[in-house]
């Protein structure tokens, strides 16, 4: 690359970050370089939020230097990324829904307190309403009005219009993460347009986004993030939209990913389910996976299927579904109890006598999943919260496959396992999936959604692509769940 | 571990040794003469702080939020409805008691038909519900004090086996409560409910029927403990339940159930509520006058709840 007369606005390099055990970032390094667009592109998790905290000063890297405008920054922080001109959009909208956007904007820039007195509204008025005005020509919106009775999209205007405006410190670098999500096509053509002004007037912008074209289209240079590395820089014009998925799951395949896919079309159906999209069939011994980017409804349909078909008045005598968590702190374990508790209550009602429990019963049970899933404990009357987090996991898969329910719901349970603990419930679940029993399983994981007979691909709460047998792989189910249509 | 020091860990261990700690200290100021009497008194007034307390364990096992304030003003309505239905007629003796459980039934019903339908905090609901309850009291009252029925009155002030019968009913009932709570599939229901709602509803639970159940079953207790409390005392008042609100509420917390939920202890209940009844009879004997007296109360309650924070927060 030639390099440029003037020094790089922000210099990330080999920037390292732990939470806990999940590198978030694993030796990343990021330049941005005054007037120029970059993309920034990768699957959920690969970091690509962690490192434009990082830039905006919200989180600290563990390892790693930082120097703005050529000059190795000590004290970076979220002040000191604001001076700087650092401006962000976020994907959640972080403006404060009870004020009004002119009240907002007083308090994004807090130069307008200073020296201005009584007088700040006026000046922020007039400040947002240009910039406004500048972006989203006939934007219709009231600055006086509280930013939660606006639209989604209009706030989302207001916040890119917020970024963009200059109150005395002129922004330089504006970060917007997923900024086109919720504006139609007019809209997101008018911001693709003020970034490609604000780039050509010497700005710098960072910008993320799951719709590809709008990456090429937009940016001068696209840099792809995958576990919390940078594994491809090129110029946009280097990447064409299937090189750039590639290059996103570049993952060498795993082994276990070779194993035989079943047909299970012939099968009964267990399970229906009509909503948007495609509708939702789950056959006996089938191992059904939902994948698509996090977050795009795969969690609220198990939870669904999960209530259609759950008693809550009164027990049912024949249990229809387990579900495994996740979440395991929100929907999973009961955190006063012992292993055995844990374990037991979903089949507690095939372990009673007359309305009372039968200890001895519970207590060979447990012991018998015990030894089947090899959950690490000297005595399972240990509390629940003795245990690893993976083992943790054990005890709720262990707990929904000991009930006599014909499905098992999962709900990204393997967040946070590690690889040995994996490899061994994979096993499970295919001994368990060969004696009939069927799985609806969410993953956020490729490696996982490989090992499934068949996969549903979510995305914005519907099913936009089914992928059987051989198709299922990452650049399928990359393009599906960024384009909304099967490849 | 030596017996001793095992003893020491139980949860409801403190309550005991407070109540006989208070009735040393009571009893030594009066020279012994009142140890009897004393004894037999706290066993008869706990009584009924035991069988309204049960009923508001296993509401507060459902967790954080889950309390019934409705209790006071259904012992009330229980106790003037089924006097009034007995009308002095030993005869009437069961169907009374049938009327008063079946009073509970209702309260029960309609409190946790309030938290669902309306979706409002268990505590606004059954406030709610008390009004309506002591209005209907007032109503069915008019200010008359029937008497009980001679025989039912005679059951409920004497105590043939040396103990006082309504000291073995309310005994009877914490058996039961016990076995439900630690033998049964819905004491397992509930303790999951009281730790995470949403855990349980995800693990087959049917945590619908079990709050309502547990709603229904404390308002029963409220009306069984208002029938014989109203039976004890010659009649029944307007104003018989309302000092059980906050006794209620703290014989379950002093007894060493977790106020967060999802884990209740039995035996304490009968050691707090003794504590409770000896604590005033000290007061008393040490003369010292009402206002006096709920401050103490007042006081002891939060020392209770800060010394049990204490503990779970020390021992992992």
């Amino acid at each position: 690359m030639t390099p440029d007369t003037a020094p790089p606005l922000i210099e990330v390099e080999q920037a390292r970050l732990r939470f806990g055990a999940v590198k978030a970032l694993d030796g990343a390094t990021l330049h941005i370089r005054p007037g120029e667009c970059v993309g920034l592109v990768g699957h959920n998790g690969a970091g690509k939020s962690t490192i434009v905290n990082v830039i905006n000063g919200a989180l600290t890297p563990d390892e790693g230097t930082l120097r703005a405008e050529g000059a190795p920054v000590e004290r970076y922080g979220i002040k000191a990324a604001h001076a700087l001109g650092v401006r962000c959009v976020f994907q959640e909208l972080s403006l404060c829904p009870n004020l009004t956007v002119i009240e907002n904007t007083r308090i994004v820039h807090r130069e307008l307190g200073s020296g201005r007195g009584l007088g700040w509204r006026s000046t922020a008025r007039r400040i947002i309403e240009r910039s406004l005005d500048e972006i989203f020509p006939g934007h219709g919106i009231d600055s006086r009005a509280t930013v939660g009775s606006l639209s989604i999209a209009q706030r989302q205007m207001a916040e890119i219009a917020m970024a963009f405006s200059d109150a005395g410190a002129p922004p330089r670098l504006v970060i917007l993460d997923e900024p086109t999500s919720s504006l139609d096509a007019t809209l997101a053509g008018q911001l693709l347009a003020q970034v490609r002004r604000f780039v050509d007037a010497g700005g710098s912008v960072i910008f993320i986004s799951h719709i590809l074209h709008e990456i090429l289209s937009t940016s001068d240079r696209v840099v792809v993030m995958k576990d919390g590395n940078v594994v491809a820089e090129r110029p946009a014009g280097g990447f064409t939209a299937d090189s750039l998925f590639e290059a996103m799951g570049s993952v060498a395949k795993p082994e276990n990913a070779a194993q035989a896919r079943r047909d299970l079309s012939s099968a009964p159906v267990l399970l229906e389910q009509r909503g948007r999209g495609l509708p939702f069939r789950a056959h006996r011994g089938e191992l059904v996976g939902l994948t698509g980017l996090s977050g795009h409804g795969q969690t609220e349909m198990l939870l669904e299927l999960y209530r259609q078909r759950s008693g809550d008045w009164l027990p049912l005598r024949d249990p229809a579904v387990a579900f495994v968590a996740g979440d395991r702190r929100v929907n999973g374990i009961f955190h006063l109890w012992s292993i055995l508790e844990n374990f037991a209550v979903a089949s507690l009602g095939d372990l009673t006598r007359r309305g009372l429990v039968n200890d001895s019963a519970v207590a060979d049970k447990g012991d018998g999943w015990k030894r089947r899933i090899e959950i690490r404990t000297q005595d399972m009357n240990n509390p629940i919260l003795s245990l690893s987090g993976g083992n943790q996991q054990k005890v709720l898969f262990a707990r929904a496959l000991a009930t006599r329910a014909p499905v098992v719901l999962m709900d990204d349970p393997m967040r946070g396992v590690d690889v040995g603990t994996k490899r061994e419930v994979y096993q499970i679940l295919r001994e368990e999936a060969a004696g009939e029993r069927t799985f609806v399983w969410y993953s956020t994981e490729t490696e996982e959604v490989c090992l499934c007979d068949r996969v549903y691909v979510f995305r914005e709460g519907e099913i936009v692509a089914e992928l059987v047998g051989e198709e299922i792989n990452e650049a399928n189910i990359l393009a599906a769940s960024f384009q909304g249509e099967a490849a | 571990m030596t017996h001793a020091a095992k003893l020491l860990q139980k949860p409801w261990i403190w309550a005991y040794l407070a109540a006989i700690l208070v009735w040393i200290l009571t009893v030594s100021v009066t020279g012994g003469s009142s140890a009897i009497g004393l004894t037999h008194a706290a066993f008869t007034f706990a009584s009924f702080a035991v069988i309204v307390g049960t009923g508001q364990m296993l509401v507060i096992t459902l967790g954080p939020g889950n309390i019934d304030l409705s209790v006071p003003a259904t012992m009330t309505l229980a106790g003037t409805v089924a006097l009034k239905v007995m009308a002095v007629d030993n005869t009437m003796i069961l169907p009374g008691l049938l009327i008063a459980i079946g009073i509970g039934i209702a309260v029960g019903s309609a409190n946790y038909a309030l938290i669902k339908l309306l979706r409002i905090p268990p505590i606004i609901a059954t406030l709610c519900m008390s009004f309506l309850v002591q209005s209907t009291a007032i109503w069915t009252n008019r200010g008359l004090r029937v008497k009980p029925p001679p025989a039912l009155a005679e059951f409920a002030t004497s105590s043939p086996l040396g103990i006082p019968n309504v000291a073995l009913v309310a005994l009877l009932i914490t058996l039961g409560a016990w076995v439900l709570l630690e033998r049964s599939l819905y004491g397992r229901w509930i303790t999951a409910i009281g730790q995470s709602m949403a855990a349980a509803r995800m693990a087959g639970i049917p945590v619908d029927g079990a709050r309502a159940l547990t709603y229904v079953i404390c308002a029963v207790l409220a009306s069984v403990a208002g029938y014989l409390l109203a039976s004890f005392s010659g009649g029944a008042a307007l104003n018989m339940g309302a000092e059980y609100l906050l006794m209620s509420i703290a014989v379950v917390v002093i007894g060493g159930t977790s106020v967060a939920g999802g884990y209740s202890n039995v035996p304490g209940i009968w050691g707090a509520s003794l504590f409770m009844f000896l604590v005033v009879s000290m007061l008393n004997t040490y003369g010292l006058g009402a206002g006096f007296r709920m401050i103490m109360t007042g006081v002891i309650i939060i020392a209770v709840i800060l010394l049990a924070s204490r503990r779970q927060t020390s021992s992992p």
